[in-house]
């Protein structure tokens, strides 16, 4: 083999490198939610365990209470527990699986997969509280045939309480998997931190003004209620600005400085 | 065409890759030659915008590999046939790169046919795969998207002599075709057997780079005689300096047309005379980089 002069191959027309589009990009990282067998069981467990509290509710609810309200409320609470999870996996898993490394080689943006990873958790916190309306209608037409009150009562404030519910939950913890990008310890420090804060804050009467305001358990509890002041608003955001905005933010600019190898 | 330029990276007060330059032109294999822990993987990250450099730059295509667009319809990049998600099927993983890229599924078969990975393995999880298997996976993911450079980080590690020849026919036909191959092994036959111009790297730093014919040329003569003893007097007499083989020739360190020269004037009937070429090369390869440190790069 010698070097010999070649002819260089003509320039390929500019279309075919124009980028990909956040929209694409967000379809490929919802697949990617689903395309494992952990991830599809993962979605899976979501959906069953929505159907086990209706069912639940069924058995333990005084036939006059089983309203609509009384499925679809209950149901968004181990939801909403096991929706961070999803959060984390879907960050966490591009660096436990060394998949980053093919990730960014086709999209060296890296805040550009970011953004569409978000976008596809947001997307699946929102489908759940859809499946949270579908598994408490099943349950208020059984509880209707059983004997139940089968009311179709809702207060639809709760829909859109419930969707910011979700999506905080995802979110909070798909910012916990970007600032610890290891799965377990991001997974024990997001289950650990608000239940140690809690307890401090039950400990010391000094922080417990602070915990109002500090404490997301404490502040996103209204969101599964209709009614929900200014106040309690502004406790929540305030919540959130600290337990998701500021891990999203400090887990992103590390990212994108970050080496992947 | 990739263009290296000075590219330098440290961790803490170690240099893993220090004022790295070369040029890769279309048409041609580059072999990036070192061992262990000389600064191959490191280079090739920061080039690929994975690692950022301490100092220095890189172009492909003309411009930094972050700054493309969709790199993958330029670049096909492997940088470890083993980062791959262990749940996904091989068709599952080169499905999200065409989605990614833009590119036609229908690829996504031909891809798969193209590195020998039939219906049954592309329906396997990739944690059942061999090495070998991953790194065809992983070369069918660095061609989908019909790139005019190659980027391949030990590209032969785990494949079997069947599939190391025929992976360098894939390269060479690559790069025959007007493409750009940067590749990098630890092995000499490997980069010998395909690349046309090495670029031999230790402790980080480049100690040798051109044509493959440029640098086999300063690795000697190899000569053998019937009367091997008569020869030894002869270049002893010529003042040639040589050193014997392990089969009986002598390599040595002069043109073969001087060689033939003193043979002739001699009267020595030669039934070898040519460079030493491979032989040398590796005789080049261990001098280069015996000084440098072969301990793995702690990062």
């Amino acid at each position: 083999m010698t070097t010999t002069t070649r002819t260089p191959a003509p320039p390929r027309p500019e279309a075919a490198v124009a980028g990909p589009t956040l929209a694409r990009l967000t379809g490929v990282e919802l697949r990617k939610l689903a395309d494992t067998r952990a991830g599809r069981w993962l979605l899976i467990t979501i959906g069953l365990i929505a159907a086990v509290i209706v069912v639940v509710q069924l058995f333990v609810v005084e036939a006059p209470d089983q309203t609509f309200t009384a499925f679809f409320t209950p149901s968004l609470l181990p939801v909403g527990l096991l929706l961070p999870v999803l959060g984390i996996l879907s960050i966490t898993g591009e660096w436990s699986q060394r998949t980053a490394l093919t990730t960014f080689a086709l999209v060296p943006r890296r805040e550009r997969v970011i953004v569409a990873k978000l976008a596809a958790v947001v997307l699946a916190a929102l489908a759940s509280v859809l499946v949270s309306l579908a598994v408490a209608a099943v349950g208020t037409l059984a509880a209707g045939a059983t004997g139940g009150a089968g009311a179709w009562t809702f207060d639809w404030q709760l829909l859109p309480h419930a969707a910011v519910f979700q999506v905080v939950n995802v979110l909070m913890g798909a910012a916990f998997g970007l600032l610890a990008r290891n799965t377990p310890l991001a997974i024990v420090t997001y289950l650990l931190l608000p239940t140690v804060w809690s307890l401090l804050a039950a400990m010391i009467s000094a922080l417990r003004e602070p915990a109002r305001w500090l404490d997301t358990s404490y502040t996103m509890e209204p969101l599964l209620g209709a009614e929900m002041t200014g106040g309690q608003w502004g406790r929540l955001g305030v919540s959130l600005a600290v337990w998701v905005l500021l891990p999203l933010v400090a887990g992103l600019v590390r990212t994108l400085r970050r080496e992947v190898s | 065409m990739i263009e290296v330029d000075q590219l330098t990276k440290r961790y803490g007060p170690h240099t893993a890759v220090a004022d790295v330059t070369f040029r890769c032109e279309p048409g041609t294999v580059t072999g990036f030659l070192g061992p262990n822990g000389a600064g191959k993987s490191t280079t090739m990250r920061m080039i690929c915008g994975m690692t950022p450099p301490t100092a220095g730059g890189a172009t492909v295509a003309g411009r930094p590999y972050r700054d493309l667009p969709n790199p993958g319809r330029e670049i096909g990049v492997l940088l470890d046939a083993s980062a791959q998600h262990a749940g996904r099927t091989g068709r599952e993983a080169l499905t999200l790169a065409a989605r990614t890229m833009g590119v036609d599924r229908a690829r996504v078969a031909a891809a798969l046919d193209r590195v020998g990975l039939n219906e049954t393995a592309a329906r396997r999880r990739v944690g059942a795969y061999s090495l070998g298997m991953r790194q065809r996976l992983g070369l069918a993911l660095a061609l989908l998207g019909d790139p005019r450079v190659l980027i391949l980080d030990e590209p032969a590690n785990g494949l079997d002599p069947e599939g190391i020849f025929w992976m360098r026919g894939l390269l060479r036909d690559f790069a025959d075709r007007g493409g750009t191959v940067l590749l990098s092994s630890h092995l000499l036959r490997e980069v010998e057997a395909v690349a046309d111009r090495p670029v031999v790297i230790g402790g980080g730093r480049v100690v040798a780079q051109g044509g493959k014919d440029e640098l086999l040329a300063g690795a000697g003569t190899l000569v053998r005689a019937r009367d091997a003893h008569a020869l030894r007097l002869t270049l002893e007499r010529a003042a040639l300096p040589a050193t014997a083989g392990t089969d009986g020739g002598y390599v040595v360190r002069a043109e073969p047309g001087q060689v033939g020269q003193a043979a002739a004037d001699a009267g020595l009937v030669l039934t070898e005379l040519r460079p030493a070429g491979s032989g040398g090369l590796e005789q080049l390869f261990l001098t280069l980089t015996a000084g440098a440190s072969t301990k793995e790069a702690v990062r």
